[in-house]
């Protein structure tokens, strides 16, 4: 394991805040991508079109 | 072939399709090897003891910050004189990707500050800008949303691009003209003086690329996602209009 000494928490917190921002940002961009194509997947075929 | 021709959203779509695997799938190893790399096989700084593994998260996230802009620049600038929808979506799409990046270098910078330098924030040339830059990515983001109109929300945002592409700039070079900061110079730079080391400069260099892949594949995702909008809200029109 890395020893970071009397650093430690400074060292994770700052990865845990970059981490915990960039898995967020990536979640959120899959859910909401997802949910559009279903949207206008649905509303292409109520409107009886081949997307 | 013609670069405008990706300007045609349903080309566009067929080739983000084709090349979003590879360059997901680049992004993920990169960014795992560099900051594996960074985290638990670089030694620590004579000075700055273990807190220069932070380097590893803050600059890639500086990085792209500011380089998250400059690409929203160039895609408002082609909205203003080739109105192509695309390049307008695409700029539309980098902004919650840019704000995370400087949330993250803002955050990081701070949390590495106070054991530094003592102190979480200073309005340090470089600190401030950065700043500056953050609350124009929140102002982008909120006229977006507070336009109803696609393309009055598409010149408007554009024209406040190119109004905060100063303050990208300066987040940039601001350690060039004002030497009062506490912030230091450039980590990475051609010029004569302190260099970092090669053990330190290699991760980095793998950290960096890995931010830049990852932002080109969740503004391909997130573009994507807004071509897809759009064509619901046409169809939605389409559809009312009987």
């Amino acid at each position: 394991m890395v020893e970071l000494g009397k650093y430690a928490g400074t060292v994770l917190g700052a990865y845990g805040v970059a981490l915990g921002l960039i898995l967020g940002l990536v979640w959120l961009t899959l859910w909401q991508g997802k949910r559009m194509r279903r949207r206008l997947e649905a509303t292409e075929r109520e409107l009886g079109i081949d997307g | 072939m013609s670069i405008w021709e990706y300007a045609n959203p349903k080309k566009f779509m067929q080739t983000s399709a084709w090349v979003l695997p590879w360059v997901t799938g680049l992004a993920f190893v990169t960014l795992v090897l560099g900051l594996t790399w960074g985290f638990f096989f670089t030694g620590d700084d004579y000075r700055q003891g273990s807190t220069v593994k932070i380097i590893f998260i803050h600059v890639p996230a500086a990085l792209m910050a500011i380089n998250a802009w400059l690409m929203m620049l160039v895609c408002s600038l082609i909205w203003l004189i080739r109105r192509h929808h695309v390049s307008a979506l695409a700029a539309k799409a980098a902004a919650p990707v840019g704000v995370t990046m400087t949330l993250i270098a803002l955050f990081t910078g701070a949390i590495w500050g106070q054991p530094m330098w003592g102190t979480w924030w200073a309005w340090d040339p470089r600190l401030t800008s950065f700043l500056i830059l953050f609350l124009f990515y929140l102002g982008y983001i909120a006229l977006w949303e507070a336009i109803e109109d696609p393309d009055t929300a598409a010149d408007l945002t554009s024209v406040l691009c190119l109004v905060g592409s100063v303050f990208a700039l300066l987040s940039r070079y601001a350690v060039n003209f004002w030497n009062q900061g506490l912030h230091q110079g450039a980590s990475l730079s051609l010029a004569p003086g302190e260099r970092m080391a090669m053990t330190f400069k290699l991760p980095l260099y793998v950290a960096m690329t890995g931010f830049v892949l990852l932002f080109v594949a969740l503004v391909l995702i997130r573009t994507r996602t807004e071509i897809r909008a759009r064509r619901l809200r046409a169809l939605e029109a389409r559809g009312r209009m009987g």
